[in-house]
């Protein structure tokens, strides 16, 4: 039975990862997930400065999942250098690094500092709801998608991945341009735009008033999000959504990913991914299935 | 020693304390490492609310492995966890936050202050004080004449009820209390709503004294990754680097000069 996986080159010992901004740098989740275990730990979206974030309430529970606006809190590029990757380090694991920034000067100022480093890819976030300015405005409009990509590619030294949004009207179209411009992946889907509305106090539920939806009730979307994505470009795909189990996760791939995201889960239960990891190799056994490749848009 | 996990628990008993307040306790070994101002999420059983409820540690017996939970129906999660009866199962992640340091009261002349659904955790808190603090004044301040949990802090220290309505005890606040007894704490831990805390943070400041405060904020995961449950803090973070900490894992009780509320 054979779990491996390969985006761009870099070989993964499963198809599961975490999903950005859920699983810290590892530091938080290591008393409760074996790391080594994981196909990829991709970390928190780092930008070239610290950034404050959003004031709080930062999140709050809906039906079946949740809304976010943290506002990409992040330590800044120098700091997750020096601690978070040098905490990665210890683990025989790939990293793939989140990316954000206001500008484009941001994004590619981070991603020089990094092309000194071990981290196996970038994952570069244009998609994130929660920040006026830049990130998913660069993942709205194709052209600024395409021009943004082919920018970070011309300096990157790891193969890029384009983080997508699903609040655009056809994610097709940001797929192609992402895959002309050059990237060598993309993962997606990032949160659904949101809003809760407090009735008792007459006020948004969160100070952003607008927030990213995420847990299992975004799962359908993504799902669809993901088969229309892999039957319009050829680069590999990292799909995620609301994946709470191994059934999940294979709808991902059988759909057409070639690897999977935890995000929102990994708070309910913080066990998620390594019991997935395990949901997959049981299932390839089960059906007498040699690899977890021959599963990857098996549904068409 | 650590303790970190998510479990299955299960109801050792469940009651109603006094209306809309609930006394659970669970068996679980938590309770042999938990820590007064600590704080542990319980899962509400639903498929519908997946978040964990951060509710505090009232009281902890490790020698028959039970926590002891009091908390308010606020909504649907604290509703649904309201109807678990004995032997039921429950998810639980523990031991969550910092806690109350104890230890920074030995000797010295100390106020426990608890405002409504805040006092469950002072319970342990007051507890723990009695054999490390000179003095111990409690202030347990309600809104009316349902002064629950009250009388269990007898022993731990002078006990002083405070009612909004002037039903038992002092009439006002906390605050007004303490002044009426003329009592000066060298060092103040709380928990309470927030323009309590906030009254006791500037009136720390004026006597000199510390005061610790346990803070609240909507929380995700609990653990410090999602950074969901921050508070503004008046230096750089040493994690943040940013004016930002976060409550459930630098909190959720923090010295009240280091946190602007
Ligand atoms: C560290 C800490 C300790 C706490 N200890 C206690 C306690 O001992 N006893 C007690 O009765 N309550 C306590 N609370 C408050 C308790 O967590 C909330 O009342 C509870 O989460 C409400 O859930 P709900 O589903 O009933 O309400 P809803 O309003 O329906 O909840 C919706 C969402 O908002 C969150 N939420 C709502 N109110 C609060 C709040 N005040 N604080 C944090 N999250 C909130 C819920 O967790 C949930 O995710 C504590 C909160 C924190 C942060
Ligand atoms: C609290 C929180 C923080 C997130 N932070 C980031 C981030 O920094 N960068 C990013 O690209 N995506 C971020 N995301 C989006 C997730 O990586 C993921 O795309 C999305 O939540 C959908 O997956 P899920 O339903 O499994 O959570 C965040 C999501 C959550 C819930
Ligand atoms: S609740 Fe996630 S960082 Fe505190």
């Amino acid at each position: 039975m054979d779990t491996t996986v390969s985006i761009a080159g870099v070989e993964f010992k499963n198809p599961v990862m975490t999903a950005s901004g859920t699983f810290g740098s590892g530091m938080e989740y290591c008393d409760f997930v074996d790391i080594e275990k994981l196909g990829a730990i991709v970390t928190k979206g780092v930008a070239n400065v610290p950034w404050p974030g959003n004031p709080t309430p930062r999140v709050t529970e809906t039906p079946s999942g949740m809304l976010n606006a943290i506002g990409l809190q992040n330590p800044g590029i120098d700091v997750f250098i020096e601690r978070d990757l040098a905490f990665l380090k210890q683990y025989d694991v790939p990293v793939i690094v989140n990316v954000c920034g206001k500008s484009v000067e941001d994004y590619l100022d981070v991603v020089e500092r990094l092309s000194d480093t071990n981290v196996a890819m970038l994952e570069i976030n244009v998609s994130c709801p929660n920040v006026k300015e830049g990130a998913i405005a660069f993942g709205q409009k194709k052209e600024a998608l395409f021009d943004i990509t082919k920018r970070i590619k011309a300096v990157a030294k790891q193969p890029v991945i384009m983080k997508l949004s699903p609040n655009v009207t056809d994610i097709t179209e940001m797929a192609k341009a992402a895959e002309a411009a050059g990237a060598d992946a993309i993962s997606l889907i990032n949160t659904i735009t949101g809003m809760k509305i407090d009735i008792n106090r007459r006020k948004f539920v969160l100070a952003n008033k607008t927030g990213g939806l995420s847990g299992p009730a975004i799962r359908p979307v993504a799902v669809r999000m993901v088969y229309q994505c892999a039957n319009a470009v050829s680069i590999p795909i990292i799909g995620m959504g609301g994946i709470a189990s191994a059934e999940d996760a294979l709808e991902f791939i059988m759909a057409g990913a070639t690897a999977v995201s935890v995000g929102a889960y990994n708070f309910i239960n913080p066990y998620a991914v390594t019991e997935i990891i395990d949901g997959l190799e049981q299932y390839l056994k089960r059906n007498g299935t040699e690899t977890v490749r021959e599963l990857i848009g098996c549904v068409k | 020693m650590e303790y970190r996990k998510k479990e299955t628990t299960y109801v050792v008993s469940q009651e109603e304390l006094s209306k809309g307040i609930y006394d659970l306790r669970l068996q679980t070994p938590a309770a042999a490492y938990a820590k007064p101002g600590q704080f542990v999420g319980l899962y509400p059983p639903s498929d519908a609310h997946l978040l964990m409820r951060p509710i505090s540690i009232c009281e902890s017996d490790s020698v028959k492995s039970e926590l002891r939970m009091v908390y308010r129906i606020a909504g649907e999660g604290t509703r649904l966890l309201s109807t678990l009866k004995k032997g039921d199962a429950v998810s639980m992640l523990s031991l969550l936050g910092n806690g109350f340091p104890v230890s920074a009261a030995a000797g010295k002349k100390v106020a426990v202050m608890g405002g409504g659904i805040g006092i469950p955790p002072m319970l342990y808190t007051a507890k723990q004080l009695k054999n490390v603090a000179a003095e111990t004044e409690i202030y347990l301040g309600y809104r009316d004449g349902d002064t629950f949990l009250s009388d269990e802090f007898e022993g731990y220290g002078t006990v002083n009820r405070v009612t909004e309505d002037g039903s038992v005890g002092y009439a006002g606040n906390v605050l007004d209390a303490v002044s009426e007894r003329g009592f000066i704490p060298e060092i103040i831990f709380a928990c309470g709503p927030m323009p309590m805390l906030r009254a006791i943070k500037n009136y720390a400041e004026k006597i000199n004294a510390t005061a610790y405060i346990s803070l609240e904020e909507r929380m995700a995961c609990g653990v410090g990754a999602c950074l969901g449950c921050v508070a503004k803090t008046v230096k750089k973070d040493a994690h943040s680097h940013v004016n930002n900490t976060r409550i459930c894992t630098e909190g959720p009780v923090f010295d009240a000069k280091e946190v602007e509320i």
